[in-house]
């Protein structure tokens, strides 16, 4: 083989690639080994090295061509997945056991095993029909979407990759991979499986993995195969006669552990075993990035696969409405229970009384001499026992057994109509709104507090170079979102030009903005920099910029154009700022990076290259970072940037002569809300670098635990003496629309708590950008860095400090409530940090942490961590018992999103973790506004009316029933004729009711949004409160008993039509069922604030359908229709006593409601009912102003917009009543409504 | 085991990759951004007090007209089952069931009112539970319409068979078949009672064998209530049968026994020569005879007609009311207080 000419000249080739192959993983000398990982883990992997075959890590198995997975894993071999929640053999009893979980529908099952019993009030056909109408409904549903799960499925196992296989790497399906395959994956391909990484085209055998679908984060990550391997295994080729043994854990869940080794067999001698780490372990659904290409042995397939045993379901979340309707249907149950009792009781005083004591029949028709069981006189109490169960399946209607299926169908349409929105769609990132599970529609419409993250939900998370000080000057003219805000909230004149003024600034007029960079200067720009006093630490800067970094630049081959692979978005900005500037770093080699400078001497792009010597990685305890470069001059210079804090200690003090103008500088820069980094360099002696390399590579290799403080302890020795250059500041961009959006939120009565893991200070200016705080507002500050508990956490005594800490805390909750009970009306801001939060969230102080949080206006937790986050949720969904609403972007908000009561995730930048975890997905925090108070409204109002609706005609329909058996002696006959039963709820009253679920607003999107105090309906529950239920049953008993009586006194026994004929059994029911088909379907008319058309035919549809029925039914065999047969072309068509009766009876029905409705209406309206009433008046009056109805008019707008707390309008409100008492007296309102009024118009 | 440590759905990955692969067509159709053109009904005093008059107008005459038929019935109700046993009987029950007695029994009715033929004989039972259960299953549709399946007697228990062979109509219903029987005289002059057409024509060709022959029909131990006509064979002859047994939907009801095509004079008597055979003595129901002429709306009863009325009446008060109290205080949406909820928000 190996002679073979075309397999030699790929091998050549394969070298020639490999020649230009970079030390890369230099660049990541820190990083290396150095993932992040939980506490946990490292407990475990620090143990688990010695327990390699003990129990848990168990497994060996053999890597190589030909090598047979051993025995006991042959079973799990598969690499083919499944998520389906069923298969062919599992669908029936799976899906029916689901089914049968819900109350409702076990009692429906039982009544239809009475049914089939002698029990049965009417034919056990019709009596199960609906049943299984409703659950094969929802079957069909289920295995729809199982069968598109066991789609993606298929395409998942059906992706190609290659594996090594007779002398050569050949196409293989992922299914058909096997533990101990080598495979070849190449470039932005998924890994079919965990991988252990033998080697990569790179010399050192490095690659770069991107890991997005695992935990989230975009950056690439850096994995590095053993010597051992890789050197053995230089091209495709040499895998032949390979072979290797591998033992390691057993499949796990732990994505950032993994513990085993390896031995290679046949090699030279060197037979012993290689310790293999999580930085040899490629995962499943990551992706190979900048490496040509990685060979890998396979040791986890399918199910075994990390990111497989991490695979969970979303946990399933229900509706507080959905809470409630159970306790309704159990309600209803209750007194299907409690009339079955009394119908039962009746039942078994007349069945006793029929034979007297004197040994006569009563009723000697009946002949209760001659009976069965459930007629029985002398053992009257058994027939009533019995007849219980008889009356448990005829009074079945008053349980509406469509409800469930009905409102997932609503709900899946609405979830529909909230993906189609177009005003949620996000064109620049083509991303529609997602409303990924539909069950929790109505909840949106509740949400009393919403919790969000910060960077990447209010922010946009790209970074913005906007601002930069150099040599003591600064530069930049840029206005920031969070400068804008402040001018308004210092109420400057500026506030009008502000408004007027675009939202964004536009760079330069012509040119496109350029991501990331929003820096406008003409002193630097345009090689401007030259000209100015400093230009020589001017240049420094920029070049500092462009070297001291870890990007990886990537040319685009076809424009030319260069663009950076950042692990961070600051780092990006800078790069990106350096090219706008003049120096573009457009290459990065192993050793060096290059650099087309601008020569201030010539004036021309020059091209320059830094051999890069060292990189000190950034960590949060250096809070900065350094790269050592040598220039073509032979200089070497250490290059610096980091935080203020630690870099001005490290400042040599006689250089530094704008150093405090610097720092003043940083300071405004971070009252405008910006991240700032001091950048500082210094040049550094031959020997003085030969002496760190040597401690340096020394710490490097050391081995013990502390390594990473000897690595620090060298770079810190180096790191003195710098030379400032300025300051860069850059701007964490608020996402558009955030202000106006969290105004209208605040508007609406919602609170919004921030929970960040940022710095106070930036917490608190994007706050004030987001008109969360405002000036004049009290802020109560909880923060444990004050003086004496940071000596106390100098000192040793732990226990100390934490009680100290604890009381401080408690202390300051303490004041903070006396304060805000003492001053009410006032708005308070709350600003705790994540130590305190700590204390705060402890069992016995978190109620008065609530407590407090809930008098203040708005809340802002900092520096707090994805855990304290799903806590502060947990205690606020907990401690008020209101419906949350988490908001995040990004892998660490998944804790918050998953305990709130909806999640709902950004589909931003940050990945997809948290929209994977979220129940709803939208592009931008802004759409939230509408989600909320346009469909979350709207899908509240309509599934609550749609559920009292439910209820109502199911009560009616019952209740007439129910009424006719007390006719019957309570014999169980029922009314109705057994087929137009079973289709009541299918047919005739089904459609209107879910058009109404589906259509229905009750105030159009556009008053939802000028109006947003009516989301309130929703928090308050006000339209599915009990009073609203129990009124709507109140109402469906009333209509019942009127449809009842009136149509069995109007037909009593006298003729109903000319030629004599009486009422019988099935005319009367024919009729009475007649009644309340159109009593339903006309109170629909009533109940509907949205008529479209598809509502009108819905509704006439239904009335229709039952005439048809009646029709067809008819006119089949009477061995089928029974008792219907030819009753309503025989009987009553031709009677005009049926039609005169059907209009007064459904009439008399809804009139009573009506005129309830109209006095409502008038006199205690709901909030929507006012903007109907306004929305009427203003089509009536096209012009308000020049109208009588000014102040009508005046007076709603002025209720449309609630004083609150938060938000611009607040601010405003507060900004003009300080002008009011400083003076002239203006109307507080009406300035409070015009922008607002701007706004929505 | 498996361990769910890190948060992460699979499935939603999947979707995720799915829903990224085929780009969505954004639609901005009216019907997908819910602006289908609606008509939004607000309840206006002008609205509401038309709505209410209008169905006062409506229904009004409709209440008129109705009672105005009501009226124009002519009715005579003879309760006979009290009156038909002798004076001197004591227990009723057993005279009803005592076979060896005649019961014959002569009734007087004047007529009140110019009858117009045709004049409608009904009976009319009191407290008689034509709808119990019981008693509306003990009937087998198959054996009345199907020769062939005389057999299928199931529900009819305990009147299904006769010592082994299918009683044909089988069931409580057939078995307890009224069988008292009126004779009219109009001054001397036997008024014919017709019994041609009395059930409705869809049970005759449908319901009931022109071929299905009685068998077995009231000869056990216990008789219930009438032989069928030994004159007509058939089944679909038998209309007092078919009457019978399109089983009431109340307690009370009446059936109709026939049809006298002769116009009746105001003051003109009737004698009622009739067989009191019938036992509703021992649960205590009455018996009435009545002789009914009929309008468009039926028989008589003002129920409908005052109902309309009241119906009508009421929804011209509304509207009254409502006007009355738009007038005197008109309604005031603007006003923040009829928000229940509008209590100053807490800590804002």
């Amino acid at each position: 083989m190996a002679g073979d000419p075309t397999s030699s000249d790929r091998r050549r080739r394969r070298r020639g690639r490999r020649r230009d192959a970079l030390r890369l993983s230099r660049l990541y000398s820190f990083a290396c080994g150095g993932r992040p990982s939980f506490a946990g883990d490292d407990d475990r992997a620090a143990s688990a090295g010695s327990r390699i075959g003990g129990p848990g890590f168990s497994r060996v198995q053999l890597a190589g061509e030909g090598q047979p997975p051993p025995d006991h894993l042959a079973a799990s071999t598969s690499n083919s997945i499944s998520t389906t929640k069923y298969n062919v053999f599992t669908f029936l009893p799976k899906s029916l056991f689901e089914q049968f979980r819900r109350v409702a529908n076990v009692y429906f099952l039982l009544s239809a095993g009475i049914a089939y019993s002698p029990l049965a009030a009417y034919s056990s056909s019709s009596a199960i029909a609906p049943l299984v109408v409703v659950i094969v409904a929802t079957m069909i549903k289920e295995a729809v979407e199982d069968y598109r799960r066991n789609q993606q499925d298929t395409e998942v196992n059906n992706r190609r990759t290659r594996v090594f296989k007779d002398g050569a790497f050949q196409d293989a399906r992922w299914k058909d991979v096997r533990v101990g395959d080598i495979v070849r994956v190449d470039k932005d391909e998924f890994f079919p499986a965990d991988l252990v990484l033998l080697a990569s085209s790179y010399e050192d055998a490095i690659c770069y993995v991107e890991t997005m679908n695992l935990d989230g984060e975009t950056n690439l990550k850096l994995k590095q195969s053993l010597e051992a391997t890789s050197a053995s295994l230089p091209d495709d080729d040499s895998f032949t006669g390979f072979g290797a043994t591998i033992r390691c854990e057993d499949p796990n869940a732990h994505l950032y552990i993994f513990v085993g080794n390896i031995e290679i067999h046949g090699g030279q001698g060197d037979d012993h075993q290689h310790p293999l780490s999580p930085q040899q372990l490629l995962l499943r659904d990551s992706k190979l990035r900048n490496t040509e290409f990685v060979y890998g042995a396979v040791v986890f397939t399918g199910h075994d696969t990390k990111v497989m045993q991490n695979a969970m379901k979303v946990p399933s979340k229900r509706s507080n409405i959905e809470r409630k309707m159970d306790w309704v249907i159990y309600l209803l149950l209750f007194s299907l229970f409690l009339i079955s009792v009394v119908g039962s009781i009746f039942f078994g005083i007349a069945t006793g009384d029929d034979i007297r004591d004197d040994g006569r029949m009563k009723r000697w028709y009946l002949r209760p001499d001659d009976t069965d069981i459930f007629f029985d006189p002398k053992n009257a109490a058994v027939a009533a026992v019995l007849h219980f169960f008889t009356a448990m399946m005829l009074y079945g209607y008053f349980i509406p057994i469509s409800l469930y299926i009905s409102i997932e169908i609503v709900k899946l349409l609405q979830a529909l109509f909230i993906n189609q929105d177009i005003h949620m769609y996000h064109e620049e990132s083509d991303t529609p709104a997602h409303a990924r599970t539909s069950n929790l529609n109505e909840e949106l419409g509740q949400v009393d507090t919403i919790l969000t993250d910060k960077t990447g939900t209010l922010t946009c998370n790209s970074m913005e170079f906007i601002k930069c000080s150099i040599a003591g000057t600064a530069y930049g003219r840029g206005v920031t979102e969070v400068e804008r805000a402040m001018a308004k909230r210092k109420g400057s004149p500026l506030i009008a030009d502000m408004d007027s003024g675009n939202q964004h600034f536009q760079p330069d007029e012509g040119k496109p903005a350029v991501k990331g960079f929003n820096f406008r200067d003409e002193r630097v720009m345009d090689g401007n920099w030259v000209n100015q006093p400093n230009s020589q630490v001017i240049e420094m800067f920029f070049r500092l910029l462009a070297v001291c970094h870890t990007c990886i630049p990537e040319v685009d081959e076809e424009s030319g154009k260069i663009s950076y692979e950042a692990e961070s978005p600051d780092e990006a900005a800078f790069v990106v700022a350096a090219r706008e500037l003049g120096f573009t770093f457009y290459q990065r080699t192993q050793t060096a990076v290059f650099l087309h400078e601008f020569d201030p001497m010539s004036g021309k792009q020059v091209d320059r290259s830094y051999k890069i010597l060292n990189v000190l990685e950034f960590n949060s305890a250096r809070k900065r970072m350094s790269v050592i470069v040598k220039n073509e001059e032979g200089k070497t210079f250490l290059f610096s940037k980091g935080a203020d804090s630690v870099m001005f200690e490290r400042l040599s003090g006689s250089q530094s002569a704008y150093k405090e103008v610097t720092q003043q500088h940083i300071n405004e820069y971070a009252d405008a809300g910006l991240r700032t980094l001091v950048l500082a360099y210094r040049e550094l002696e031959e020997n003085e670098y030969t002496n760190f390399d040597k401690k340096f590579t020394a710490a490097k290799n050391s081995i013990s635990n502390d390594r990473d403080e000897k690595i620090d302890e060298v770079a810190d020795l180096l790191e003195r003496d710098l030379i400032l250059l300025g300051a860069t500041a850059v701007e964490d961009k608020l996402q558009k629309g955030v202000p106006e959006c969290v105004d209208k939120l605040a508007q609406a009565g919602i609170k919004i708590w921030v929970l960040t893991g940022d710095k106070m200070e930036t917490a608190i200016n994007i706050g004030y950008a987001c008109s969360l705080l405002r000036q004049g507002m009290k802020q109560i500050i909880i923060t444990l860095d004050t003086a004496d508990i940071i000596t106390l956490e100098k000192g040793s005594d732990k226990a100390a400090t934490i009680k100290a800490s604890k009381d401080s805390v408690v202390r300051q909750i303490n004041e903070g409530k006396k304060l805000v009970n003492a001053t009410a009306g006032e708005a308070f801001a709350l600003i705790i940090d994540g130590r305190s939060l700590t204390y705060a969230l402890e069992d016995d102080t978190k109620d008065m942490f609530l407590d407090l949080a809930i008098g203040c206006g708005s809340v802002i937790c900092c520096r707090s961590s994805p855990k304290q986050k799903a806590l502060v949720t947990r205690l606020v969904k907990k401690g008020t018992g209101k419906v949350t609403l988490a908001i995040g972007d990004g892998a660490n908000d998944v804790g918050m999103i998953q305990e709130a009561d909806i999640g709902v995730g950004i589909s931003g930048a940050e990945g997809m973790q948290a929209v994977m975890a979220s129940d709803v997905s939208i592009a931008q925090f802004r759409f939230l506004e509408r989600l909320l108070l346009v469909h979350g409204h709207w899908c509240y109002s309509r599934i609550t009316s749609m559920i009292c609706y439910f209820f109502y005609k199911n009560i009616t329909f019952g209740v007439t029933m129910f009424l006719y058996e007390a006719y019957t002696s309570f014999s169980g006959q029922p009314f109705y004729n057994d087929w137009s039963m079973a289709s009541y709820n299918v047919f005739f009253t089904s459609l209107p009711v879910i058009a109404m679920g589906v259509f229905d607003q009750d105030v159009s999107a556009r008053f939802c949004l000028k109006f947003p105090m009516l989301y309130q309906e929703g928090p308050q529950n006000l339209l599915f409160r009990w009073r609203r239920i129990l009124g709507w049953m109140f109402y469906g008993v009333c209509s019942g008993v009127i449809v009842f009586f009136l149509s069995a006194s109007a037909l009593q026994h006298q003729a109903f039509r000319r030629s004599g004929e009486v009422i019988d059994q099935s005319t009367l029911g024919a009729t009475a069922y007649t009644c309340v088909v159109w009593a339903v379907n006309l109170q629909m008319l009533i109940t509907v604030s949205y008529f479209t058309l598809v509502q009108h035919a819905c509704i006439w549809a239904g009335v229709a359908l039952w005439y048809v029925f009646l029709a067809v039914y008819g006119a089949i065999t009477p061995s089928f229709s029974t008792t219907y047969y030819q009753v309503f072309a025989g009987a009553l068509a031709g009677a005009p006593s049926y039609w005169v009766v059907t209009l007064l009876v459904s009439a008399a029905a809804v009139v009573p409601f009506f005129a309830f409705a109209v006095a409502k209406s008038w006199f205690f309206p709901d909030y929507h009912n006012q903007i109907q009433w306004l929305r009427h008046r203003e089509r009536a009056h096209p012009d308000p102003e020049a109208s009588a109805d000014v102040e009508f008019g005046h007076a709603l707008r002025q209720f449309s917009v609630r004083s609150t707390g938060v938000g611009v309008s607040a601010r405003r409100d507060a900004a003009v009543l300080r002008r009011v008492n400083g003076g002239a007296t203006t109307q507080v309102h009406h300035a409070a409504d015009s922008p607002q009024q701007q706004q929505v118009s | 085991m498996r361990t769910f440590r890190t948060h992460f759905s699979y499935e939603a990955l999947l979707e995720l990759r799915s829903s990224y692969t085929c780009s969505s067509v954004k639609t901005d159709s009216k019907f997908t951004q819910q602006e289908l053109p609606a008509c939004k009904p607000i309840l206006t005093p002008k609205w509401v007090i038309s709505v209410f008059v209008l169905i006062g107008v409506i229904f009004v005459p409709i209440g008129v007209a109705s009672l105005r038929a009501s009226q124009q019935v002519v009715e005579i109700v003879d309760r006979y089952d009290d009156a038909c046993v002798p004076a001197n009987v004591t227990d009723k029950l057993a005279y009803i069931q005592d076979k060896s007695i005649q019961k014959s029994c002569t009734r007087t009715l004047t007529v009140t009112k110019d009858m117009n033929q045709p004049i409608f004989v009904y009976y009319q039972l009191d407290n008689f539970y034509q709808n119990h259960r019981r008693y509306v299953k003990s009937r087998s549709d198959d054996q009345l319409r199907d020769k062939s399946k005389a057999a299928v007697t199931t529900n009819c228990d305990p009147e299904a068979t006769l010592n082994g062979k299918p009683i044909v109509p089988c069931g409580l219903i057939a078995w307890s078949l009224f069988n008292d029987t009126y004779n009219l005289i109009l001054n001397n002059d036997n008024l014919t009672v017709d019994k041609k057409d009395i059930s409705w024509k869809s049970d005759r060709e449908h319901k009931f064998g022109s071929d299905v022959f009685p068998q077995n029909f009231q000869q056990g131990p216990l008789i219930g209530g009438k032989t069928l006509d030994p004159n007509v064979s058939q089944l679909s002859e038998q209309e007092d049968l078919i009457v019978w047994m399109r089983t009431a939907a109340l307690p009370t009801f009446r059936k109709l026994y026939g049809r006298i095509h002769v116009d009746l004079k105001v003051n003109d008597t009737i004698t009622v020569h009739l067989e009191n055979n019938y036992n509703t003595y021992s649960f205590g129901g009455k018996k009435k005879l009545v002789l009914s002429t009929t309008t468009w709306l039926g028989g008589k009863n003002d129920f409908l007609g005052l109902a309309y009325l009241t119906v009508g009446g009421l929804c011209f008060f509304l509207a009254f009311a409502f006007t009355l109290l738009y007038l005197i205080k008109p309604r005031k949406s603007g006003d923040n207080n009829y928000l229940s909820w509008n209590r100053p928000p807490v800590g804002r």
